[in-house]
Order: structure tokens, then sequence, then C-alpha cells
């Protein structure tokens, strides 16, 4: 099973990460994503960028978009490129080609905020050195380090799902668009709300001990994501992700 | 090992109300060639799927390499290989890539895996241009690397849809010597899709006829020629007065006659002596020059089977 993943995951990373359609688009993007989140808001947020509790949510918002961006194309686009059916007529188990698909989003995901993180560290090493090497404090960095897998998965579980019986990539891509705006822009929204409802927002978090909030989300994420597992396993029928596309 | 690689008993594939293959028997002998034959339409895509235990079927049931397609559909992938409707392979990918891909998906081990690489794309004129992304190739050549891909892992049973379809007429034709050796050298079972009814009387031992999910002819190509075809006179020569010709009409053994130019095509209701046509043609002032007596082709046979009941209301295409 382990070695069918794996050669599940080999060929998404042929095709997602060293040939995809408009290369030079494709690692531009990525190259601007690191950037921004690695060098630019560094620098302007110093040492804070590494401290504030807040560096947790913007990395582990960050693997939902990059995950998003690529794991439409899992089933919908082999249906759309009519590779599917190949696939699926080979020896693979349903299990490794879902658990091959969505591995490969999470890594590509995950891997790329990592980089980032890294990044990240060094920039603000770099621009605010005396001499000691500053480091998230164990807490942000754990959380950092596991929510944002947790996230990736979580968008790679909802990405298949939607993917699995998507008639084409656009149509998979504007369900997820849909989910990442139920999802996210209340968040985003926060800082416009009205004054007097904003600090009643944020009071509520006045105290809170981040540590537990950090357990709580990774637990939520833990379940949530197994339940999306589950679900994927369940929709994964040969026979419909056939004459899905017919 | 069984004598039979697929054995249909009753198969049957509902799509709502339309039947997309209804009651099929069939037995596939292990290392024979069986061509499946039928317009668009008729149920030859769904019987791959069902054989390959990508869809399940309605009712009936069906062995493949001795193994049931309900339970053991994972088994009897793993000794099957397939070319299917399209050709399934990675444009974004290279040659090479889309092989090596396949290799692992088989387990093939590496250093086997690439001497075959290497074995098959010189085999097919294609190694030169291994590292290519296959996305800018031609049709033929995408359909001789996904063969490529089918035969990469050494099936015991090929499922081949329209293998042909795109290629060249040399490289049509390589690929049918290819595969005749690879029936008669390696014991392998093909089922074949086809169109093209040369290619199926050339490579099958065995035929069945499709048309609207339903079987309606099943045997060696000389067995459906005998069966369904009608024997055909063809008379070349001149003079053939239209009075000859309608008094040929009215003759019982006559089913139908056709002038050409100089030809006279006598279609008969069985094998007859045709000594008795041809004096009669002479002694109505026919100058005959040449008098060939033949079985219909299995393109006839076809034709005959599958518009039967030409009236009827069309199906939905299904697959």
């Amino acid at each position: 099973m382990l070695t069918d993943i794996t050669t599940v995951i080999w060929k998404e990373a042929r095709e997602f990460i060293t040939v995809r359609p408009g290369l030079r688009g494709g690692w531009t993007g990525l190259l601007i994503i690191l950037a921004v989140f690695g060098i630019l808001i560094p620098l302007q947020e110093g040492i804070g960028w590494l401290q504030a509790p807040t560096t947790i949510f913007i990395w582990a918002w960050l693997p939902f978009i990059l995950v998003n961006s690529v794991v439409a194309d899992a089933f919908a686009g082999e249906r759309e490129r009519h590779t599917l059916e190949t696939l699926l007529a080979s020896r693979l188990s349903d299990l490794a080609i879902l658990i091959g698909k969505i591995c490969s989003a999470i890594i590509y995901g995950w891997g790329i905020t990592l980089v980032g993180v890294l990044v990240g560290l060094v920039t603000v090493n770099i621009s605010n050195w005396n001499g000691e090497a500053i480091f998230f404090p164990p807490l942000i960095g754990a959380a950092v380090f596991f929510l944002s897998f947790l996230v990736a998965w979580l968008a790679a579980g909802l990405g298949v799902i939607v993917s699995l019986r998507a008639g084409s990539v656009r149509q998979a891509q504007q369900t997820l668009s849909v989910a990442f705006l139920v999802l996210f822009v209340p968040l985003l929204l926060l800082p416009l709300l009205p004054e007097n409802l904003r600090v009643t927002v944020q009071s509520a978090f006045v105290g809170v001990d981040l540590g537990q909030v950090v357990y709580m989300a990774a637990g939520v994420l833990v379940v949530i994501d197994i339940l999306l597992l589950a679900i994927a396993s369940r929709r994964f029928k040969r026979a419909e992700l056939i004459l899905a596309g017919d | 090992m069984t004598a039979n690689a697929i054995i249909t008993d009753q198969l049957s594939r509902d799509f709502g109300r339309i039947k997309a293959l209804d009651r099929l028997s069939i037995q596939v002998p292990v290392g024979s060639v069986f061509g499946f034959l039928g317009p668009n339409g008729a149920g030859k895509t769904t019987t791959i799927r069902l054989l390959l235990g990508l869809l399940e079927p309605t009712q009936g049931t069906a062995m493949v390499l001795g193994q049931d397609i309900r339970e053991a559909a994972e088994c009897i992938r793993v000794d099957c290989g397939a070319l299917l409707e399209h050709n399934g392979i990675y444009e974004r990918l290279s040659a090479e890539n889309n092989l090596e891909f396949y290799g692992r998906v088989w387990r093939i081990p590496a250093q086997e895996r690439q001497a075959r690489i290497r074995e098959l794309l010189t085999n097919l004129d294609l190694w030169d241009r291994r590292k290519e992304a296959v996305g800018k190739w031609s049709r033929g050549m995408k359909q001789k690397l996904a063969m490529a891909r089918a035969l990469f892992h050494r099936p015991r049973l090929l499922f081949l849809d329209e293998p042909t379809a795109g290629l060249d007429p040399s490289a049509a034709a390589k690929l049918r010597d290819d595969l005749e050796k690879l029936v008669q050298f390696e014991g392998v079972t093909v089922f074949l899709n086809t169109h093209n009814l040369a290619e199926a009387e050339r490579l099958c031992q065995l035929i069945g006829i499709i048309r609207k999910g339903e079987l309606v002819g099943l045997g060696s190509p000389t067995e459906l020629r005998a069966q369904a075809g009608k024997p055909r006179l063809t008379i070349t020569g001149k003079n053939f007065s239209s009075q000859v010709i309608s008094d040929l009409q009215t003759r019982p053994e006559v089913l139908s006659v056709d002038k050409h130019n100089t030809r006279l095509s006598i279609q008969l209701e069985e094998m007859i002596e045709t000594a008795p046509l041809v004096s009669m043609l002479v002694s109505a002032g026919a100058q005959v020059e040449e008098v060939t007596k033949s079985q219909s082709s299995l393109e006839e046979v076809f034709l005959t089977l599958v518009n039967e009941d030409r009236g009827s209301t069309e199906k939905t295409d299904v697959n």
C-alpha cells in the first residue's frame, strides 16, 4: 500500500511541480508568496512575526490557499484529460489512489508553507541580529507546524471530495472557492466590524489561554480531517468516477 | 489455468432505462484474439469496463482469468493490460515518465523497468524522443506509447479499444504483427474492440457482433460468413439486357441482382450450382468473360447483422 501511495505521489509531483503548465507562472506565483510571507512581512513586523499569536493564524491560512490551488485537479483534471479511466483500470487500490492524491496536495501546500516559515525565520534573524539566534516560542512554533499540516489536510480532503465528482477542474475550483469564502471571509471581515462590536468579539478572547486554543483547534481539525477522509473514501466508487465524465 | 480467459453468462448492464448490455454470454479461450464488433453505442466499451471491474453488472456473471468480476476486480486488474477508448497518456509528462509511472504501478523493479522502457520505446521508434513532453506528439505516436504502456507489465489478458485508431497504415500493420506475435509466442489473450473489419478478420479467431447491447453474431470469421452471409456470384462481361436481369430476379435461388458497368453481382440464397444461371445468360445473348463465386465478406455479414432492425428507434449512446 505504501509503495502504491508513493507511486501516486511520484506521478502527481511530476505533474504539478516539475512540469506544471505555465511553469514559469506557477513558480513565479510561489516565489511571490515566499517573498511576501517569508521576507516582506517579516521585515515589517520584526521579532513580532515570530512571537505574536497572530502568526499562527497566518501560517495556518496559507496552506489552505496553496492546496486549494492544486487539489481541484486531483480527479477532475484526470477526468478532463481522459487519464482517469486508465488509472482506475490499473492494479492500484482505491485507497492508494485516494491517499496518494490527498498526500500529494498536503505535501505541496504544507511543504511550501514550511519553506515560507523557514525563510521568515532567517529574515527576522538577519534583520534583527544581535549576536543571538531568535526562534519561535515553543508553543507558537509547534502550533504553526501542526496546525498548518492539519489545515493542509483539511483543504486536501475537502478538495478531493469536490474533485471526485466534478465534471471539470473549473467546476471544482468554483465549488472550492465558495468553501474558502464560507470558512475564511468572516475572519477577514473582523477588522471591518463597527468598533463596539469588534471590541466585544476581541474581549471574548482576552484572558483565553493560547495553549488551550491551539489544542482545541488541533482537536477540532483532527476530527474534521478524519471525517473528510472517511467521506472521500466512501465516495470513491470507480463506476461513478468514470460515469461522471460520460 | 482455466481454458477460458473470459466467461460471461447473461452479463447485463442498464443505465436507467437504457440497456447498454443485454445478457451477453461468451467464452474467450486463453491465447486467442476475440474481436468485438459493433456500431458506436452498441455496448463494446461498457463490456470492457464490466470485465475490468470498473462497472458493476446489473445482472449476470463474468469470470475473467478464473476470477469473479464482482468479487475479485482488483486481482483481475493485476493481470490485465488495457488500452481504452482514450489513450490515457499523461500529456504533461515525457514518454519515459509515462512508462516509468505505470512500471512503478505494476511494481516492476527499477532495473527491469529501465530495460523494459528502453526495449518498448526502441521497438516503437520512440526512444530518441523519450524525454519530450507527450502533449506535442501526433495522435499516432501517443497511441503507440499507450500500447507500450498496456504491454509494459506483460499482462496475461489485454483489453484493446480501437488500438489502431489514429495510426498510419504502416504503424497499424506493425501493431497487428506485434499482436499476432504476442498471442503466438507469449500466449496472451486479447479482447479487441474494433470497427476495422479487415483487422478483425486477420487477427481474430473468434468474433462477437453486438448491436444495441445484444450479441447478434458469434463465431470464427468463417462461421459467421457461413451463418449470416450469403454467397455471391460475380459475372464480368457484356450485353446484360434488362430482360435477362429481370428474368434472373424471378428465380428462387436469386436474392438480388446489381449491375455495375460490365459487372453483374448476384446475391444467392445458398451455395448452389451456378452453371444453369450462366448458361441462361449466354442463351439470352450475354458475352461472359469471367465468373467468380464467393462467400460474403465479414463486412457484409456485419452490415447484415447490425442493420437487421433498421426501422427501430436509435438507442442513446451510453458508452
